[in-house]
């Protein structure tokens, strides 16, 4: 299972690197698609279908607008003059990150291994989740009952999303 | 907006049945089943989304749709917003599930979870179709 996963990331890696480089904005996005439903294959493996079943329409959907964005407007990347500067920049990037790399290797070797994590919290809900609600998907129990309060402030969220995108696209009252 | 061949109108006019009661089965079966709300509702949204780019759509149906689907996506988050009070107006506290738990792996189970469910699943298949919808009339008002 981990020798998949990491194969996983490298194919994840492969795509989102040839989603910068390539001129053509069409293969770019299917690049993309590569990385998206990379990440569902990922959430399979990890045994989480609630999530996988999430990633793979929302990446369909982001897909279809994207290509379709594409098609309407146009196919080739605008092209950016490599200046002094972001060589520049680029290069005091490269030194900050192994500044920070050097310094915190030692955080990483204290962190808690992949799948055991620190907190006891989940356990409670894995094993009471059942009579406590009396749900049997857990995921269910645990975004609607014990963390019902992150649910409604999503939910909120994407309505005040919708409602900034319908005000400004409106076409009422717009100068021309 | 106008649509795409005979072939493309007709495939799609079978599939969003089948895709939009996926995506309802996905919302009622979440407190049993991997899926929940958030999933449904994308489906539920997939199927209509599908619709109006293979066949097409005039100007009159798509302003009543915007009308609709705003309606819908508002009295979705209404609802949710309604269930978590009641608990507090029990004299509780906020989101509690004050409904019976029922039999374990039963469809009428587990309180006020499946209703939770339904309400984000309008919310969000309203919310993102009347996203498709908006930039598709943006698009219609800067060619004229």
């Amino acid at each position: 299972m981990f020798t998949l996963l990491i194969l996983l990331m490298i194919l994840m890696i492969i795509g989102a690197i040839v989603a910068i480089q390539s001129k053509d904005l069409l293969s770019a996005a299917i690049s993309m698609g590569i990385v998206g439903f990379g990440l569902t294959l990922v959430f399979l493996v990890l045994q989480a279908p609630d999530l996988a079943i999430v990633q793979i329409v929302v990446e369909t959907l982001t897909l279809i607008i994207l290509i379709a964005a594409i098609l309407k407007t146009t196919m080739e990347e605008s092209k950016v003059k490599k200046s002094a500067v972001v060589i520049y920049s680029g290069i005091g990037t490269v030194i900050l990150l192994a500044i920070l790399l050097f310094i915190l290797g030692d955080t990483f070797n204290e962190l808690p291994g992949f799948g055991c994590p620190d907190l006891r919290m989940s356990q409670d809900y894995i094993e009471q989740g059942l009579e406590k609600t009396g749900a049997a998907n857990l995921v269910a129990s645990v975004i609607l009952d014990f963390r019902a309060y992150d649910t409604l402030g999503e939910a909120t969220v994407l309505f005040t999303a919708v409602m900034g995108i319908l005000a400004v696209l409106r076409r009422k009252g717009r100068k021309e | 907006m106008k649509g795409m061949t005979e072939i493309v109108k007709t495939v799609s006019k079978l599939l969003a049945g089948l895709i939009f009661f996926y995506g309802m089965y996905i919302v009622v079966f979440g407190h049993l089943t991997p899926g929940g709300g958030f999933a449904g509702g994308v489906i539920i949204s997939g199927a209509f989304i599908l619709l109006i780019v293979a066949n097409g759509i005039d100007d009159e149906k798509i302003s009543r749709g915007k009308e609709k689907a705003g309606f819908l996506e508002s009295s979705g988050i209404f609802l949710f917003w309604i269930i978590s009070t009641i608990g507090l107006c029990m004299g509780t506290y906020f989101l509690l599930n004050f409904l019976g738990k029922g039999k374990p792996l039963n469809i009428f189970s587990a309180g006020t979870i499946p209703l939770c469910n339904i309400a984000i699943g309008a919310e969000v298949s309203a919310a993102l179709c009347s996203i498709v919808i908006a930039f598709i009339l943006v698009k219609k008002g800067d060619n004229k």
